[in-house]
């Protein structure tokens, strides 16, 4: 019995050890892929990348030299369109979303944000396809800015539903108490907070945007020249990597790396930042309460 | 209220267009579309589904059976094991490793996890269980099974960051209590926790399955888009998403257009059922969490 007991703990003593160092291999695991990844696209991509790159016009096949110039200026001009769009409705929906929780239309629109990010990047676009290219019966810039305003709505209205949590009630209180009016009360009280997560959800929503490429595919299209005309076809970063990517030039390889590492590390500073941002105000507001 | 009813008002728009843009094959093909493999834009002009289907769903299952026990292990070992100033790190480089753009995630695919590990991993399966139709060769290198390895790293990072969330929402008292029977570590994590935030886990595992279905770019370059009926997986192949991705602006008319909008209509509803699926479970774990914290 003794004897039984005792093997019976050792078993269960190495189930746990095994167990647990398994968990530990597999959190490392998770990570390795992103080292690896940015470890090739810095490895892979830094030949390519000079001042030149930034401000050149692409290249045919074997021609040396070359840039991303109109893919960059293309990226900025959709991103941009998308983030005017969708900044007012993201902002103003995601104080509605916070300050009404349980209406039927808060709860509806929260099931709609979770709606509307879970559908899939290119059903975004085939939507805005039918929505604006097919009657207008050309590609366009604009078409892949709105695309991409659809993707950023519901990571606004988030990051915003969450800043303007992290308002004490008592303050709101405080401010309704004083006689001030809701409308009044959201403009000094709320106000505040949501333009924080507006800024952070911005961050996150831009690095998002900036690096989608699937819907970009039938919107903007992408374009070998310089455009900044809203309504021609345009390049964008992403899909210039994919374009490149598979071609079957090595040239046209390493310039997709390097362009790939452009968008990286613009991508990973954005998310960077946006979450130091929330870090420290959620601390700030912590030491408030 | 405006703007919450724009976005509203967005979704249905969604469904709306998708809904009259695929008319003419919904009215042509009707459910047939969905099982049959048939594909010919060139001469007979008919059009199925269903290798595209499968092709998502042999993918997406290939990537869940990956990440589900590494997404859970790592949040396990992040939530529960790991001191702060490693826990914290960690999750830290899993929120990165969502954020990384997926048409990067597709170049290294094609250009480094491919040659370095898929290929060497499927001429091993070939020559151990070629015999087998799931790993019938010849071995190409882009492949089903590239495409849901790929995937697998792509939502990794979902299914760690919520089950972290689930495991973090797990009421202290239950551990305690598992703890002061006598449970090691491990009898705890297995015998209390995962069965106490087992709705949330599923889903967490659902919200990945979601991203897996619907993941275009990356499936598109490392998977070889090409209409194979074999079951193998070490075969190039198609999904939904790559075959839209692949072949919309090829598309010369307008039964091959609607189509391939038919096809996105099925993408939609289905990812649409999987969001709702996870979006109740992750809510009802919560709300569990919370009665038990009360109690």
């Amino acid at each position: 019995m003794k004897v039984m007991s005792g093997r019976r703990r050792l078993w269960r003593k190495s189930v746990n050890a095994m167990m647990l160092g398994l968990a530990g291999v597999f959190s490392i695991l998770v990570v390795t892929p992103l080292l690896w990844i940015l470890g090739f696209v810095v490895r892979e991509g830094s030949p390519a990348l000079s001042l030149t790159f930034f401000t050149e016009l692409p290249t045919p096949v074997g021609v040396p030299g070359g840039g991303i110039a109109n893919a960059l200026v293309g990226s900025i001009l959709t991103v941009g369109l998308g983030v005017l769009i969708a900044a007012p409705i993201g902002v103003l929906a995601g104080v509605y979303a916070a300050m009404h929780p349980d209406t039927p239309l808060g709860v509806a629109l929260r099931f709609g944000t979770d709606v509307i990010s879970g559908v899939p990047s290119i059903v975004m676009g085939i939507f805005a396809y039918t929505l604006i290219v097919l009657p207008q019966r050309h590609f366009s810039a604009v078409s892949g800015g709105i695309v991409l305003s659809f993707i950023m709505v519901p990571i606004l209205i988030r990051t915003t539903e969450e800043m303007v949590r992290l308002v004490p009630n008592s303050l709101r209180d405080g401010a309704l108490a004083l006689g001030a009016a809701e409308w009044k009360t959201s403009f000094s009280v709320i106000l505040p907070a949501a333009l924080n997560g507006l800024v952070t959800g911005a961050m996150l929503a831009i690095a998002r945007a900036a690096g989608e490429a699937a819907p970009m595919l039938f919107t903007a299209f992408g374009n070998p020249f310089m455009n900044l005309d809203l309504r021609e076809p345009i390049a964008t970063l992403p899909h210039m990597i994919f374009v490149y990517a598979s071609s079957p030039y090595e040239d046209w390889h390493g310039k997709a790396w390097a362009t790939a590492l452009v968008l990286i590390t613009l991508v990973l500073l954005l998310n960077v930042t946006a979450r130091l941002l929330v870090w420290w105000r959620t601390r700030h507001l912590g030491n408030l309460g | 209220m405006l703007a919450a009813a724009a976005v509203l008002a967005l979704v249905l728009a969604i469904a709306l267009q998708l809904w009259n843009n695929s008319a003419l094959s919904r009215a042509a093909f009707g459910w047939a579309f969905l099982v049959s493999s048939k594909w010919d834009p060139a001469l007979t002009e008919t059009f199925g589904a269903l290798p595209y289907i499968l092709g998502t769903l042999i993918t997406a299952t290939i990537a869940l059976v990956g990440a589900v026990p590494l997404g859970l292990g790592a949040a396990i070992f992040v939530a529960e094991l790991a001191p702060d100033w490693l826990g914290r790190p960690l999750g830290f480089l899993a929120v990165l490793l969502a954020a990384v753009p997926s048409v990067v995630y597709g170049l290294w695919g094609l250009f480094a996890f491919i040659p370095t590990f898929v290929r060497p991993t499927s001429l091993l399966l070939e020559k151990s269980l070629g015999f087998l139709p799931l790993f019938r060769g010849p071995v190409y290198g882009p492949s089903r099974l590239a495409a849901g390895l790929l995937l697998a790293i792509m939502v990794l990072p979902t299914i760690t960051a919520v089950s972290r969330d689930v495991l973090r929402a797990i009421p202290r008292s239950q551990r305690e209590a598992a703890l002061a029977l006598g449970s090691t570590r491990w009898e705890m994590i297995w015998g209390v926790l995962l069965p106490y935030g087992m709705s949330g886990f599923l889903g967490a595992i659902i919200l990945g399955l979601g991203r897996a279905l619907g993941e275009t770019i990356a499936v598109t370059m490392v998977i070889g888009n090409n209409l194979d009926l074999s079951a193998s997986l070490l075969h190039p192949g198609y999904t939904m998403a790559s075959i839209i991705a692949n072949e919309f602006t090829e598309a010369t008319f307008d039964l091959y257009v609607h189509a391939l909008i038919e096809i996105g209509l099925i993408l939609f509803v289905i990812t649409l059922l999987i969001n709702l699926a996870a979006r109740v479970l992750i809510w009802r774990v919560g709300r569990r969490a919370l009665a038990g914290g009360r109690a």
